[in-house]
């Protein structure tokens, strides 16, 4: 856990009474909307169909068991009594009242929680591997730089109106669990052949409209020189970048355009200009920000203790052992993914009640932390191996036991038609539809890892293009229809997916799915060739004709 | 950002105009008498784009009491009942078609 300074509570605390000011001003009519429109977006404050939705900034999807419960309060005195964790290591509450939002955020301040830069045209929360510290390989914790990260993009006067939002994710894992290549900058942490630590940087990612892979710009930037690098990369996009219409106005746009060589040379033209300045980062800030974080006194524990040996005679905890729980660094604990996506659930939603269950466990197994993952499932990241089978049963009480990581009904998808302004289809009932279809574990096992990835409309927020199976709603002469893709990834082998044809109605959707999984199935080499692996063997034509064949 | 009133208004049937209550953003609905009203069967009715565009200008005119006023195409049922005439104004009146994870 990362442990906030004076200055951050002040300027949390500050922040919180110059919301509570301008929200008291909207309500009276001193302010327009027009004029409090920017103000509330940068405070995580949407207008959704319904009712405000509040986004709420989990950074580097890092949360204690305090914070958890402060959401839980405010789901339950604020909203409707449940969340929903977003794509993005945000949480969003779908009802909140503007007038009761000060008070709301004020709570959430109490444990240094803030909803700054959540929304609007500035850098957005720095996202980063959900096993950030305690996966087995990584060069080292990626959240000590996502943290420098964060404390530099704050508030920054020059970046706070930038053309269009602007999003970081770093990994320091060989494969990536933080979708670095779909983002606006991507970094990579890794060593040099001196064996120093530093990053491949890497941008103009991005899903939406236009979706573009992000390209590596430079394959080393010693770490005393990434602020000031970002800084020439942000700069570059400022001058250039399109705001003269809001679908060019993404940085992968101007990475585009330019092509990756001359936006490069942009960008080195304005870093030899900074390089070495101010913005040059000293060991002692990068260690003052690691004394900061908090790490468990871990025991040593053997790796297969008597608790473990025996509940294997358990079908049940086996399934869910070998499906949830991942290897971590430490001889002796587990990683333990708590599912989100119970089959016909709505992807990513949390009751009150069980975040408060969580946030116990949590204190109880894994030293009073929790994580957040892009793919909207929650981890416990420091779980005794000797503890899983009671932790086991726990979550199986209060429904996060779901044994479907990473399997097809492991679905992300974005709030869709239900709820969002800019939706054209829904997603949720599609989502719930599909995990009821794919309930059978036995069946999901055999069918192997499989992401698929649900977006309401072009925005792509459920980033159906890197999804195993993307589906996209679009709306045709009023009726919800929906375009598949198949074949695209968000790991460190990112690709967008292919259509496969015509969109479908909403009531065709799962049959489709289930044929193309039908397919895939026929068609493998062999049990353990993924599907996205078949796909990228195969092409799309075996399974556009088994879909359309007969439609 | 352009304003409603400057866009062009087109519509094919009888429309109403709805926006979102300012401080909770609860759904609303214009009424005849000028004001507000989270029941769509209050709404004033319009059937031509000048009523429609006279209806929008009242209705973005009352900055502090609703967000974002547009033309909404509703479809009115033999009884006098008037239905909202498209997926999203129905899910906006009669809520999510899901199941909430918390009864209400």
């Amino acid at each position: 856990m990362y442990t906030y300074d004076e200055l951050d509570r002040t300027l949390i605390n500050e922040r919180v009474e110059e919301f509570r000011d301008q929200v008291k001003r909207r309500l009276s009519g001193e302010l327009t909307e027009d004029e409090f429109k920017m103000l509330r977006l940068q405070n995580g404050v949407y207008l959704q169909l319904h009712a405000y939705m509040f986004r709420v900034a989990i950074p580097y999807g890092t949360l204690s068991s305090a914070q958890l419960r402060r959401f839980a309060h405010v789901a339950r005195r604020y909203d409707r009594g449940y969340g929903h964790f977003t794509t993005r290591q945000n949480i969003q509450f779908n009802w909140i009242k503007l007038a009761e939002l000060p008070d709301a955020l004020a709570d959430l301040a109490e444990v240094g929680i803030h909803a700054m830069q959540t929304s609007g045209n500035n850098t957005r929360n720095v996202t980063s591997d959900q096993w950030a510290g305690v996966a087995p390989g990584e060069i080292e914790d990626p959240r000590i730089w996502s943290e420098l990260l964060r404390q530099y993009t704050t508030l920054h006067p020059e970046f706070s109106f930038l053309p269009r939002k602007f999003k970081f994710a770093i990994t320091a894992s060989a494969h990536d669990r933080a979708a670095i290549k779909v983002h606006d900058i991507g970094l990579r942490l890794h060593k040099n052949e001196a064996g120093e630590t530093g990053f491949e940087v890497l941008v103009g990612g991005g899903l939406g409209r236009t979706p573009f892979i992000g390209k590596t710009i430079k394959p080393f930037v010693h770490g005393h020189d990434l602020l000031s690098y970002v800084e020439a990369i942000l700069r570059v996009y400022n001058q250039y970048g399109r705001r003269d219409n809001i679908y060019k106005a993404r940085i992968k746009i101007l990475v585009h355009e330019l092509g990756i060589e001359k936006f490069a040379a942009e960008v080195e033209d304005e870093w030899q200009q900074m390089r070495g300045s101010a913005l040059t980062v000293d060991d002692a800030v990068i260690e003052d920000i690691r004394s900061r974080f908090t790490y468990p006194a871990y025991e040593k524990l053997p790796h297969m203790p008597e608790e473990l040996k025996k509940a294997a005679h358990d079908p049940q905890f086996e399934r869910w052992r070998k499906n949830s729980t991942f290897t971590h660094k430490v001889q002796g604990y587990a990683i333990v993914t708590l599912s989100l996506k119970p089959v016909g659930g709505p992807p990513g939603d949390a009751t009150a009640a069980q975040m408060d269950a969580v946030a116990d466990l949590a204190d109880k197994y894994s030293f009073g932390e929790i994580r957040v993952g892009h793919e909207q499932n929650l981890a416990l990241p420091h779980v005794a191996r000797r503890d899983l089978p009671a932790l086991w049963k726990a979550l199986d009480a209060i429904g996060l036991a779901t044994p479907n990581v990473n399997l097809v009904s492991d679905i992300i998808a974005c709030p869709g038609l239900d709820y969002c302004s800019l939706a054209n289809a829904r997603s949720i009932p599609i989502a719930q539809e599909l995990t009821r279809r794919f309930a059978n574990h036995d069946t999901a096992e055999l069918i192997g890892r499989l992401h698929i990835n649900i977006s309401g409309c072009i925005n792509a927020c459920g980033h159906h293009h890197v999804g195993h199976i993307g589906i996209l709603g679009v709306e045709k002469n009023g009726e919800e229809f929906y375009q598949i893709t198949i074949g695209g990834r968000a790991d460190e082998d990112a690709e967008v997916g292919t259509l496969i044809g015509p969109a479908v109605p909403y009531g065709d959707v799962a049959d489709v799915i289930e044929d193309i999984v039908e397919a895939y199935l026929a068609l493998r080499e062999r049990p353990d060739e993924l599907f996205v692996d078949a796909v990228k063997r195969l092409g799309v034509e075996p399974f556009r004709e088994r879909v359309y064949a007969t439609r | 950002m352009t304003s409603p009133l400057q866009q062009k208004i087109k519509i094919t049937g009888p429309s109403i105009v709805t926006a979102n209550r300012t401080w909770d953003g609860a759904v609303i609905y214009r009424t005849a008498a000028h004001g507000w009203s989270i029941d769509l069967a209050h709404a004033a009715v319009v059937r031509t784009a000048d009523e429609a565009r006279a209806l929008l200008a009242e209705s973005v005119a009352d900055d502090v009491g609703a967000v974002g006023p547009y033309i909404a195409p509703v479809e009115l049922k033999e009884s006098g009942r008037i239905e909202p005439g498209n997926l999203r104004e129905h899910i906006r009146l009669q809520g999510v078609t899901i199941e909430l994870p918390v009864p209400a």
